[in-house]
């Protein structure tokens, strides 16, 4: 390389390596098995390669694989999954075709689908197979395909040259160039043509006649040589990541950066085709632009679409599209390949037709104005006679067009009549010279006014009605003196000229109408959308201001809390595909017309994105497609979406801020309101046990029934004040609000402080622990534990008797804690297991036992908070069992209690 | 301790408290007790009292309608080392959390029985009463017998081997038996100041050491769980 090496990799180089190795982590690998003609061997070889990854355990499917009735490519699917093919019902036909989604469904690591270039049957997801691959690619599975050389988009032509054979299956040279591996499938020319001859290549019928054509042998080995080399390009491309990878030399020579003109002409594919090879070869990025000048305006509409096709087509070759809009082809084009730094030049070469000797050729031109750039012509392939019939059909549609050029011409000859009229009584009063100035005017006027053609002709007819009427001999068309020649030229040339200026002058003046109609547009709407404060005004605005730019039916659809798109077809201008406009809200890509997903409906897809997430989806229906293959109303378009899905954003979060602060508010309200409440009540409680348990303690003093009493108010208080723990506990819980302190510890503690807690009502019961030793730490929050263990204890103790068995029990059970409290008693009424979780109910009704049944429920909210669960039920062994668990989490290591040194305390320094 | 009391032998108790009822049996329990109880009903006139009548004790409700009383706490403490009592309501374990760690030595929940109230002020009264007096190098509790001087640990009659950590710990227990430890407080006075946050060292070190000192570790008799607010050794 004679470039410099340098030691050092450029930074944005290695970081773009960096987004690619990141981009490649999830995707999966893409290898092609490559050859030049059917016949090779390439299913053959693929089939091969995957046998071998399925026996070294490899999950491989095959998704579809044409054997085209070959016993021993047949024979290779043995033992692979094979998955069935999707029936799509078109035309009253039942075809197979690719299940994609099946695939995604399943999920292998590895899958098989043939025939990258093929179409997908209409009303597929994708219309192109290779789309299909590329999802595939996408969510990480890993794809085996095969390819013929003049699948190629960028070779199309070149093989369509050789062959005499057009295929219009063609895959981006994108799609090849991406690919992980490619692997080239050869055999010799000779072997080829004896394997056909002995039957073993599939053609399919209606090629029949073509094919005797297409396999000769000079052909075959035209096309061994191209997809050789093809093939060594991208191993050049190979090496060339390889060496930069490890800095040996840079690699993008953005000077010699490649710009691709296109033109109304038929063979502007040809150059894009071309554009894109020779930018290929030099490894370097490519533009294609088309200069709309004021002529070019005027061409019929069949014509502009072709061109937008064309530089779609370019897109999708991998070139940077534009178009532009300039009174001179020339000057925007160096202008803009100035300003991007392209320094060769692709053009079409102009079809062969009279051109007045001192006009340029475009090329010759940009030659004299810009000599440091190359310019290289293409030439003309055949074909264009069917281009030329495609417009002559297409202007017997044009009629409103042509109606209103005909309404232009009139005026112009109704202004020369006129003139004519006018001038009549005044010959004899003027000398001919100034009749003649009259006439002139009218040309002028002509020209200004209708343009070009219009003043053309009324320089014709001028001269015409000059002559007839006013040059003698009058009422003849004969001349009888030569100076009136030279006023017939000089009418014509100021027709022309005048004709040219104004039209200029009325082109430019549109152009910058349209762009400050523009400008004003979005102004105006990013004004209007900057007022709105709720979601439903947004859409409105921007409902009502794509409608007025684009004069089409829009809808915007926003989705809901779970992202699915809310779509209501009633009263809706259009109706929406569900399944579209979600793909394009899920994937915030542009679905449906003009674009390469589902491109079969008339509805254009957009997503709303906005910095943090996509908003919604923009749905347009324009009145005519190609309104939405122009790049700059697409660009306008998506600029509209992006305002858009800006202000639901700036919407959403203003509904999210306030929110937070009614929140806030609310929650310190209720705050403060169950503190005061819980001082309140607890006060007063608090009185009546101290001043009850000082009467019990004046002991002998007092008769027996006035302690006894005494008891009994203090334990009323109790009972009230463990309900007002549970009322107010539950308010907390179902506010909502309760944060857990979640904290690594060891359920032993929280198992003995309810017990402690629950002493006293349970001193007359048997308490049984059935805990390991070795139980894990658990991330919970002692508090509210403990809190479901002493409501469940107290619950032991309220409904069994005295005597009873009460067991506590806890286990490892998967990954969460299990614990267990039971007891011998009554158990649970039947059927009432699952209800007696519910706030007020109780286990029995109206019942001495006090308590009002919030107990559970408190248990039921806490463990739910802790994401774990509870259930009551009745074992066989009789009682009530209450079980709940916890999620067990692995406890991390950083938290693990550090081994002290286990020195003996005698043995360690004084303190 | 003040002057009086001393000629006296009686002790006293700085009582504040909002609510006239529960003044009234507070009163009422402790001077059955033999305490001479001196009320104040506010934050400020509490602080007055405490400073004017140099008490033995004081027992502090925590909402009190002029400030919070870890305000008192903290300024209290700044001159006087005498045992607080703290009376809290339910649901705020942080502000006892508070509480403890601005230096009061027990809390107790409202509501709460006399005989609760009384055995906590007795536990007080003692551990104030070993403080001031020789401190005994043999410490009890259960079967355990802890022999501070000569660094042994018994259970039973039969030695315990406690690792370091552990032995650290159970001797800052015993130097605040019958107080409250939040475990902020254990986890400075065991293993400094700059593992303030780290609870769960502490809690697998007390496990080990019930494990090792008390009958039955999942209901302990002596090494007790003051749930998400700290330790207590029942002295």
């Amino acid at each position: 390389m004679p470039a410099e090496p340098t030691l050092r990799p450029d930074a944005d180089e290695v970081l773009k390596r960096v987004q690619r190795a990141e981009a490649q982590a999830g995707r999966g690998r893409l290898r092609i098995y490559f050859g030049a003609s059917a016949g090779v061997g390439k299913t053959y070889a693929m089939l091969v390669q995957a046998q071998k990854l399925a026996a070294g355990g490899r999950d491989v499917v095959v998704g579809i694989v044409e054997t085209h009735g070959r016993t021993d490519t047949a024979m290779l699917l043995r033992g692979l999954e094979v998955h069935p093919l999707r029936e799509i019902r078109y035309r009253d036909r039942t075809l197979g075709e690719f299940d994609l989604d099946g695939i995604l469904a399943r999920r292998p690591a590895l899958v098989l689908v043939d025939e990258l270039a093929h179409s997908n049957v209409p009303g597929s997801r994708h219309p192109k197979r290779w789309q299909d691959i590329t999802e595939l690619l996408s969510v990480g599975i890993d794809v085996f395909t095969t390819l013929n050389v003049q699948h190629l988009e960028s070779l199309n032509d070149v093989v369509g040259g050789i062959t005499g054979i057009r295929v219009w299956e063609t895959v981006p040279d994108k799609v090849f160039d991406d690919a992980d591996e490619v692997v080239l499938v050869d055999i010799p020319a000779e072997e080829l043509i004896a394997r056909l001859e002995a039957g073993k290549v599939y053609l399919p019928e209606q090629a029949d006649r073509a094919a005797s054509n297409f396999f000769r042998r000079g052909n075959l080995m035209a096309l061994r040589e191209i997809a050789l080399r093809r093939t060594a390009d991208r191993v050049e491309e190979d090496v060339q990541a390889y060496r930069s990878d490890r800095a040996i030399s840079p690699v993008w020579k953005t000077e010699a950066a490649v710009l691709a003109c296109i033109g109304p002409a038929a063979p502007d594919i040809g150059v894009a085709r071309s554009a894109a090879r020779l930018a290929n070869q030099l490894a370097v990025p490519w533009h294609a632009i088309y200069v709309e000048t004021p002529p070019l305006q005027r061409l019929p509409d069949i014509e502009r679409e072709r061109i937008l096709k064309t530089l779609k087509l370019a897109e999708s070759l991998g070139a940077k599209t534009a178009v532009l809009s300039a009174p001179s082809i020339v000057e925007a084009v160096i202008e803009y390949s100035r300003k991007h730094n392209l320094s060769k030049l692709v053009l079409g070469r102009p079809p062969k037709r009279w051109r007045p000797p001192w006009a340029r050729r475009t090329h010759a031109e940009i030659g004299r104005l810009a000599p440091d750039i190359d310019v290289l012509e293409v030439g003309i392939a055949q074909g264009g006679d069917q281009h030329r019939a495609a417009r002559a059909a297409f202007d017997l549609d044009g009629e409103p067009a042509k109606a209103r050029r005909m309404r232009r011409y009139g005026y112009a000859a109704a202004a020369c009549l006129l003139t004519a009229l006018v001038a009549a009584p005044l010959r004899h009063h003027f000398d001919l010279a100034n009749i003649v100035m009259l006439f002139l005017l009218a040309v002028v006027v002509s020209g200004v006014k209708w343009g070009r053609g219009p003043a053309v002709s009324a320089a014709f007819l001028s001269v015409a009605l000059f002559d007839f009427l006013f040059v003698p001999p009058r009422l003849s068309f004969a001349v009888t003196d030569v100076q009136y020649l030279l006023t017939f030229a000089v009418m014509l040339i100021v027709a022309l000229v005048t004709g040219q200026l104004a039209g200029g002058a009325r082109f430019q003046a549109r152009v910058a109408a349209r762009r400050e109609e523009r400008a004003r547009a979005l102004y105006e709407f990013a004004r209007e959308l900057s007022g709105a404060l709720l979601p439903e005004q947004v859409t409105d605005i921007s409902d009502a201001a794509l409608r007025r730019t684009f004069g089409s039916d829009v809808r915007i659809v926003l989705p809901d809390a779970d992202d699915r798109l809310v779509v209501d077809d009633a009263d809706a201008p259009f109706p929406i595909d569900a399944g579209i406009a979600q793909w394009a809200f899920d994937k915030a890509q542009a679905a449906g017309a003009g674009t390469d997903t589902l491109p079969g409906t008339d509805v254009l897809y957009v997503p709303l994105r906005a910095p943090m997430r996509t908003r919604g989806v923009l749905a347009i229906r324009a009145h005519r497609e190609q309104l939405l293959l122009l790049p700059e109303q697409r660009q306008l378009l998506d600029t509209f979406a992006t305002l858009t899905a800006i202000a639901l954003e700036r919407v959403h979060y203003i509904e999210v801020a306030q929110q937070a602060l009614i929140q806030i508010e609310s929650e310190r309200l209720r705050n403060s309101l169950l503190a005061a409440l819980s001082h309140d009540l607890r006060t007063p409680l608090a009185a009546l046990v101290g001043l009850a348990d000082v009467l019990q303690r004046q002991g002998e003093t007092l008769p027996a029934a006035t302690r006894e009493l005494a008891t009994a108010i203090r334990d009323s208080a109790m009972n009230m004040s463990a309900l007002v723990n549970n009322m107010l506990d539950m308010a907390r819980l179902q506010s909502g609000q309760v944060k857990l302190r979640l904290e690594w510890q060891p359920l032993e503690e929280v198992v003995g402080s309810a017990l402690r807690e629950t002493a006293r009502l349970l001193a007359d019961h048997h308490i049984e622990i059935a805990m390991p030793s070795d139980l894990p730490f658990a991330r919970f929050d002692a508090a509210l534990v403990e809190r479901v263990l002493v409501n469940l204890l107290e619950n032991a103790a309220k409904y069994t008797p005295r005597g009873a068995t009460v067991r506590i029990a806890a286990e490892v059970a998967g990954n969460a804690l299990t614990v267990t409290v039971s007891d011998d008693g009554p158990g649970v009424p039947a059927g009432q297991e699952e209800a007696i979780f519910e706030q007020f109910v109780r286990g029995e009704k109206e019942s001495a036992t006090p308590g009002v049944g919030l107990g559970l429920a408190i248990c039921r909210a806490i463990v739910t908070a802790h994401r774990g669960h509870i259930v009551a039920a009745n074992p066989p062994g009789g009682g009530a069992r209450f079980t709940f668990t916890l999620p067990l989490e692995a406890m991390p290591a950083a938290l693990d209690a550090p081994e002290d040194d286990g020195v003996e305390p005698a043995a360690a320094a004084p303190p | 301790m003040s002057a009086a009391s001393e000629v006296a032998g009686v002790r006293s108790v700085v009582f504040i408290e909002d609510d006239a009822q529960i003044r009234r049996f507070v009163k009422s329990a402790l001077e059955s007790e033999g305490w001479r109880v001196f009320e104040a009903v506010t934050l400020k006139q509490g602080l007055t009292t405490a400073a004017t009548r140099q008490p033995d004790l004081v027992i502090l409700d925590l909402g009190l309608p002029d400030g919070d009383g870890v305000e008192f706490i903290t300024e209290f403490r700044g001159w006087s080392p005498v045992p607080v009592i703290v009376l809290s309501a339910r649901a705020a374990e942080a502000d006892k959390i508070a509480a403890l760690d601005a230096g009061a030595d027990d809390y107790l929940t409202k509501p709460f029985g006399v005989g609760e109230l009384l055995a906590r002020v007795r536990a007080a009264e003692r551990r104030r009463a070993q403080g001031s007096g020789a401190k005994d190098s043999v410490y009890r509790f259960d079967d355990v017998c802890v022999d501070l001087a000569a660094r042994t640990v018994e259970k039973n009659g039969a030695a315990v081997h406690l690792t370091r950590i552990e032995y650290r710990l159970l001797c800052v227990l015993i130097a605040n038996a019958g107080r409250v430890l939040t475990h902020r407080q254990l986890l400075r006075e065991v293993w400094g100041p700059t593992h303030g946050e780290d609870t769960h060292y502490l809690r697998v070190h007390m496990g080990r050491l019930r494990r090792k000192l008390e009958t039955d570790p999942a209901r302990p008799r002596f090494l007790l769980t003051e749930t998400a607010v700290g330790y207590r050794l029942l002295g």
